[in-house]
């Protein structure tokens, strides 16, 4: 018996429910909501009166007008180039790093301490420091974006390795293979799912961190076309705009994720429905 | 399964066991020693900038900070906008999510502007906060707010939505209905999983404070790495702030840890899937008749 | 034990049919049983035969598609305290105690009450020791025999049982059908037992309702007129076993 969550009794011998409908519902219920939301939106801004908070329209039309001025897309190309840059370079110390630190767990219990100690500490805290060592310049963003990337990898990529059962490790080992085999046989795939959940995490993060980055340390990006639309002059509907934008990115950004989570190669790694 | 330690494959087990539990326990400080000293290294050796406080610096700058009282004061300004906030959070959050995991349709409809709203870095948030509510404390404890709000509210969703059928059935079979099913079987069963949503929320809202400390506060620990960089490039106080932020960011955290293994709740981590025999000593040992 | 002739259980016209992708799976097909009071019925069949559907929808926690089950006379619609269904060792509440469990259905009752009737059953099923014992400290077994005395506490009229043995070894799943005879002589529920296991069939139930693979109908119903404690090796035992292995098509000789 596996079946899960409230809803009606399935008994294990029955066979799974109807997917069709829960697709069409899947997409028409938030549909709904986000219009109901808008609409209320609407009506409050007019109902209020107020001058300063923009209405829906004025938001669409504040896109559009960056979408003609052609700033809307660099400034998405910006941010997007920030954040892979960052990520990359995290993913490919991070990784290797993880995998060290989870294989060797001497090195683990010395390190391990560092990690959490270093791991509260806000990106946006690191950013005078990351100014002193940068400047004003994409380099200190990039930074931020790979400090705050490089610790949910590594401590991803460990616990996968550390977290392989015995059980593959021995079979590993009867059917003879050498410490290299072994890893790229056994351990790596096995650990491959929590490094993936590690990737997802990290990518939401770096997504955050660049808006962070963009607000403060540079002046290109979505981040700072929140501030500066505000500072330049009061424009909210392009802050509302941005701030749009910026989750339907990240959102993008984590379904991406979760479709490679989704690849049968690793699925089997997560609760996949 | 139960994972090995992997390093009984490395050929490094060879000491003797006193020299070992030793070595286990000094082994993370030596981790923090060992960045210590690279740090110290780095600054002394190398040219680099000559704006980077060296450990020691921070260390007399941390008690500079204690001898002028401004410890204290920061480190609560910074808690209690926190707690503010992480609270308001929990008590909106964490009903919402359970509303959300229960009603299907309910959760449908809303979980995906959840997950458009998540990623919005609370920074972007901070000129709406200000529009809202001016300049100052309520403005941070709105931007600290939002950013356990989301992660709260899912995951409390998905620990409803994660409880397993046979308990809700075996509720609704003893003539439980809905409230009641809430309080018995629904909440305990999602405590577990809600706390460690806490923990990693009450984690964010602290990694939160930098940033919302930035709307004119004037207290507060991230307001004292701003302050200290604009106000004289005192980056001995900067680094002060960011390793008290990680202190205490640690401190929370093993707080939090603390509540998830005390006993009431310990049945919520799943032992050893291999242990089948009953591991509680019998109080009446007269009978030997072993139980299946 | 003599079972009384009124009827407890009446199942008439039962079909169950579950709708997929625009296919229908037809999983029930047009049951008919009554289940006297007191019996100990086994609902016996291969895996994906539908049985466990079928006491799902006795049990009131999914619908038929036609056909109607009822108990003492009124229409089953949903669960009911006075029926009780005993899941696999899982449905043991984790969050409490041995005690806590037991006493999860009758909290309305005056402490010394329910305290009274928790330590009964507690011993009825022989965990006594055990009381403030959380689930995951317990064996399997155990865990069963929890669940079996919360489902009883609450002095329900009858009993439903999933395959309640299923996760046990071989040697624990004889102990504990012994068990559930001894209760069951004890307590005198009525029980509808749902097994693939043709043995546990015939070592426990009056009755032996033996359904076809999927959809599921009743090819036979056997009776086993054998008195308890049943002789394993009694001719008359093992005529009734092969006569079901041959119903089923099953050879007896490995």
């Amino acid at each position: 018996m596996n079946a899960k969550g409230p809803g009606p009794y399935r008994p294990a011998d029955a066979p799974p429910p109807e997917k069709k409908t829960h697709a069409v519902e899947a997409i028409l219920l938030p549909v709904l909501t986000a219009v109901v939301l808008v609409a209320l939106w609407h009506a409050a801004v007019r109902l209020s009166h107020t001058d300063v908070f923009p209405s829906p329209l004025a938001v669409a039309l504040g896109l559009g007008e960056l979408a003609r001025k052609g700033v809307l897309g660099i400034y998405v190309r910006d941010s997007l180039v920030r954040v892979a840059a960052g990520y990359l370079l995290a993913l490919v110390l991070g990784i290797p790093t993880g995998i060290a630190l989870g294989w060797y767990s001497g090195a683990a219990r010395a390190i391990n301490p560092v990690i959490q100690l270093l791991r509260p500490i806000s990106p946006l805290a690191w950013i005078p420091v990351a100014i002193v060592l940068f400047g004003v310049t994409n380099s200190a963003a990039i930074f931020l974006i790979f400090l705050a990337s490089f610790f949910p990898i590594v401590v991803a990529a460990m616990n996968g390795v550390r977290n392989v059962p015995s059980m593959f490790l021995h079979a590993g080992r009867n059917f003879g293979l050498s410490a290299p085999a072994l890893f790229s046989r056994v351990i790596f795939p096995a650990a491959l799912p929590r490094v993936l959940t590690g990737l997802r995490v990290a990518l939401g993060v770096a997504w955050l961190v660049v808006v962070a980055a963009e607000m403060i340390a540079v002046n290109s990006g979505l981040g700072y076309l929140v501030i500066d639309s505000r500072n330049a002059g009061k424009r909210y509907d392009l802050v509302i705009a941005a701030m749009l934008l910026i989750g339907l990115i990240g959102l993008a950004l984590n379904l991406l994720v979760g479709r490679i989570e989704r690849l049968r190669a690793v699925r089997w790694g997560f609760n996949v429905p | 399964m139960r994972p090995v330690p992997t390093d009984s494959f490395s050929p490094k087990n060879r000491r003797s066991r006193p020299a070992r539990t030793f070595a286990r326990k000094l082994l993370p400080f030596s981790g923090i020693a060992v960045l210590v000293v690279l740090w110290d290294l780095a600054l002394s050796v190398g040219g680099g900038p000559k704006l980077l406080p060296r450990p020691l610096a921070v260390i007399r700058a941390i008690g500079e900070l204690g001898e002028r009282g401004f410890l204290v004061k920061h480190v609560v300004a910074s808690l209690f906008r926190v707690t503010w906030g992480y609270v308001a959070a929990v008590l909106v959050g964490v009903p919402l999510g359970i509303v959300l995991g229960w009603y299907r349709r309910g959760g449908m409809a809303l979980a995906p502007l959840l997950e458009i709203l998540r990623p919005i870095s609370p920074l972007a948030w901070i000129p709406l906060a200000i529009l809202w509510f001016g300049v100052g404390d309520v403005s941070a404890v709105f931007i600290i707010f939002l950013a356990s709000l989301f992660p709260l509210t899912l995951t409390a969703m998905h620990a409803v939505r994660g409880v397993e059928l046979v308990h809700v059935n075996a509720g609704l079979n003893f003539g439980l209905r809905a409230p009641e099913l809430l309080r018995r079987v629904i909440y305990p069963a999602i405590l577990p999983q809600l706390l460690v949503g806490l923990r990693l929320s009450l984690g964010i809202a602290w990694l939160v404070v930098v940033a919302a400390e930035m709307i004119a506060v004037s207290s507060g620990l991230g307001f004292l790495i701003i302050d200290a960089r604009n106000a004289g490039n005192r980056y001995d106080l900067v680094v002060a702030g960011m390793v008290l932020i990680g202190v205490i960011g640690i401190a929370l955290d093993a707080m939090m840890r603390s509540l998830e293994r005390s006993k009431a709740l310990a049945w919520g981590y799943t032992p050893a899937a291999d242990a089948d025999q009953p591991r509680v000593e019998r109080r009446d040992t007269a009978r030997a008749s072993a139980l299946p | 034990m003599t079972p009384t002739t009124g009827v407890k259980v009446r199942i008439q016209g039962l079909s169950k049919a579950f709708h997929t992708n625009g296919h229908e799976i037809r999983v029930l097909e047009n049951i008919d049983l009554d289940v006297r009071d007191g019996e100990l019925v086994c609902i016996l069949g291969p895996s994906g035969c539908g049985k466990s559907t079928l006491l799902n929808i006795v049990g009131g926690f999914l619908p038929a598609s036609s056909g109607e089950v009822t108990i003492d006379g009124s229409p089953v619609s949903e669960p009911d305290p006075r029926r009780i269904f005993v899941f696999q060792e899982r449905g043991v509440f984790p969050w409490l105690t041995v005690e806590g469990n037991i006493g999860f259905g009758i909290s309305g009752l005056p402490p010394k009450q329910k305290a009274a009737r928790i330590a009964h059953y507690v011993r009825l099923v022989g965990l006594e020791g055990f009381e403030t014992a959380y689930p995951q400290e317990l064996s399997g077994g155990m865990k069963q025999r929890v669940e079996v005395a919360r489902a009883l506490a609450v002095n329900p009229d009858v009993l439903y049982l999933d395959e309640p043995f299923g996760a046990l070894d071989s040697i624990t799943r004889l102990i504990m059908r012994s068990e559930l005879l001894r209760i069951w002589e004890a307590e005198k529920k009525t029980i509808l037992f749902v097994t693939h296991d043709i043995e546990e069939s015939c070592q426990l139930a009056d009755r032996v309702v033996v359904l076809s693979a999927r959809p599921g109908s009743i090819r036979r119903v056997v009776d086993v007129d054998l008195p308890h404690p049943r002789d394993l090796s009694s001719p008359r035992y093992l005529a009734l076993r092969d006569s079901i292995l041959e119903e089923i098509g099953l050879a007896h000789r490995i």
